[in-house]
């Protein structure tokens, strides 16, 4: 059997989680095995759905306090659950929770675990295909260990309903936890005052990189940006000057993006900006420089200067709006 | 206030990265060596927190004789002292890793010299296994939190806070405690050709580490992902693509 951690946000479950599927379906189909789930907090309605992904028990951790997401407290109840059902394999979503639950799952227990895979082939080892350098480059690798412990990439697979949809049994698991266990958890939640679209949800990105040239050069950008209803991004190198915060960096050590539209202003696009905005369905770089890695990974371009481009770009959507 | 923040060398990449023939490493012949982002982070906010609190700030590496080089930045970058737990040069499995690192904190520890918080990088820029902090966290039975981009320490605690879209979730964790750190916790400080001309002249603690072990996760080959070079339509030059511009958002992307 495979045991799968599904993060969900109020009986939804998270698009990194039904991508894992995808993946730890594949794993199970190799082994001729069934997927049974993992939930904490309210699990209600999403039987249906994760029907629909061939799960076929989902399994609720029922246990005062783990409703609120606390690591330790999260990966010992799995790690419970995981003695009680013996799976061969436990598949977690490349997501943050999903990477640092599995991680004290493998400390716990003394055993390996492989982040990021794409592609897993079953045996004694399992051989798994996972990403490193963010993604820039892949590594094969021989996984052992007892059950093997995998994430899956997040943003790479595609989600995929099972050929055969089941019907999950839902059942309470009620694990044996300490105060302890529970020490580390989320205390409270923050607003932020930020106004404006998150980099994440935005269904169009406009970017800016070094091209720009400076803070106050952004604002053509933020003006497109508005017409567009679309968030603003920025390169490491832009970051790294001060024109733009860390909060709206697109790249390996920042936002990974997956808008409908992204739009990158005076970004060169080195490997490591790329592996943000690889999720984009369509890329459309403004750049005075034809050779730029950016124009290769284009569906469209402009060739030209953005502060040229940006300013008449703005004007015509304005009028176009009134 | 004593803080460990644990670092990594890997090399420099550019636009592309290339292969040993071998498959078994990036072919560094061109590349310098650089700190991984996170941890460079993890470092300066080392340094901020005993600069705030007092105390020392510890740099320390697992990696051959040539990261000293990784931990002579830390050092230019205001940390009190630098530790090397010298390997050949292999890459060491998370599991081993963290084991020699935990070791390292208990001698200090009977040693009388233990640290009040260990901060790590969330995750190597190279191999990206996200698991080095949990596994000494666990060895010592200190609690830990990852993926963290805003740390405070007050009172005995550490209140760190992890970013979730329009807001944040708050941990409060008592030290000692282990915190994985991200890019974007602060700005590291650019480190002066002077503190970096002082640095070569401080001792770098070296410490030899047993390796475990370890059948763990066993690297077979590195391969670079295949790229789609999509098609490129050119829409113009200038501001006359203009229109053409506005045409695409309209028609067929329907954006707007």
């Amino acid at each position: 059997m495979v045991l799968i951690f599904v993060e969900h946000d109020g009986g939804k479950p998270a698009d990194s989680s039904l991508e894992m599927l995808t993946l730890a379906r594949d794993v199970a189909d190799q082994l001729d095995a069934p997927v049974e789930a993992a939930v904490f907090g309210d699990g209600e309605g999403l039987a249906d759905e994760l029907g629909q992904f061939g799960v076929e028990a989902i399994h609720v951790v029922d246990y005062d306090g783990v409703e609120t997401y606390a690591p330790i407290a999260w990966a010992e109840s799995l790690d419970q659950l995981a003695s009680a059902v013996e799976p061969e394999a436990v598949v977690a979503p490349g997501s943050e929770r999903g990477h640092e639950v599995l991680a004290h799952l493998g400390a716990s227990r003394d055993i390996p675990m492989a982040a990021n895979c794409l592609d897993v082939t079953v045996g004694d080892a399992y051989e798994v295909e996972r990403q490193r350098w963010g993604g820039t480059l892949l590594e094969h690798a021989r996984l052992s260990g007892d059950p093997k412990l995998l994430t899956a990439a997040k943003n790479e697979l595609t989600v995929a309903p099972a050929a055969e949809s089941a019907e999950p049994a839902v059942e309470p698991f009620t694990p044996e936890l300490t105060d302890d266990d529970l020490a580390v958890r989320i205390d409270r939640i923050e607003e932020s005052d930020e106004e404006g679209i998150p980099l994440g949800e935005a269904r169009i990105v406009v970017s800016g990189g070094r091209g720009v040239g400076s803070a106050e050069d952004f604002d053509q950008l933020e003006e497109l940006a508005d017409l567009l209803d679309a968030a603003v991004g920025a390169s490491r190198a832009a970051v790294n000057e001060g024109w733009r915060s860390h909060d709206d960096q697109v790249g390996q050590t920042g936002a990974k993006i997956s808008p409908t539209l992204y739009i990158p202003c005076g970004i060169s696009g080195a490997v490591q900006h790329m592996v943000g905005a690889k999720g984009s369905e369509y890329i459309l770089p403004i750049n005075t420089d034809p050779e730029a890695a950016i124009i290769g990974h284009a569906d469209y371009a402009v060739i030209g200067d953005l502060h040229e481009v940006v300013p008449e770009l703005n004007e015509t959507l304005r009028e176009r709006s009134d | 206030m004593n803080v460990l923040a644990c670092l990594k060398r890997v090399p420099n990449t550019g636009a592309k990265i290339v292969l040993t023939e071998d498959q078994q490493e990036i072919d560094t012949t061109n590349l310098g060596f650089t700190m991984s982002p996170h941890e460079e982070c993890a470092v300066e906010e080392a340094v901020q927190i005993v600069e705030e609190h007092g105390g020392s700030a510890t740099a320390l590496t697992l990696g051959s004789a040539e990261a000293t080089e990784q931990v002579r930045t830390a050092i230019a970058m205001q940390a009190d002292e630098g530790v090397l737990l010298e390997t050949d040069g292999e890459e060491w499995s998370p599991r081993n890793t963290a084991g020699a690192i935990a070791e390292f904190v208990r001698d200090r520890q009977e040693d009388g010299g233990g640290f009040d918080l260990l901060l790590f990088g969330n995750e190597s820029a190279d191999a990206g296994n996200y698991q080095v902090g949990v596994r000494v966290a666990r060895e010592l039975g200190l609690p830990i939190v990852t993926s963290i981009k805003s740390l405070s320490v007050e009172d005995g605690a550490v209140v760190a806070e992890r970013e979730i879209p329009r807001g944040s979730e708050v941990y409060e964790l008592d030290l000692p405690a282990v915190v994985a750190v991200k890019e974007g916790l602060n700005e590291p400080r650019y480190a002066s050709m002077r503190a970096r001309m002082q640095a070569r002249r401080q001792e770098v603690e070296h410490v030899t580490p047993e390796r475990r072990t370890d059948a763990g996760l066993k690297k077979i080959r590195l391969e670079s992902p295949e790229t789609e070079d999509s098609e490129t339509e050119i829409l113009g030059h200038g501001p006359e693509a203009v229109p053409e511009i506005v045409r695409v958002l309209e028609d067929e992307l329907e954006v707007i």
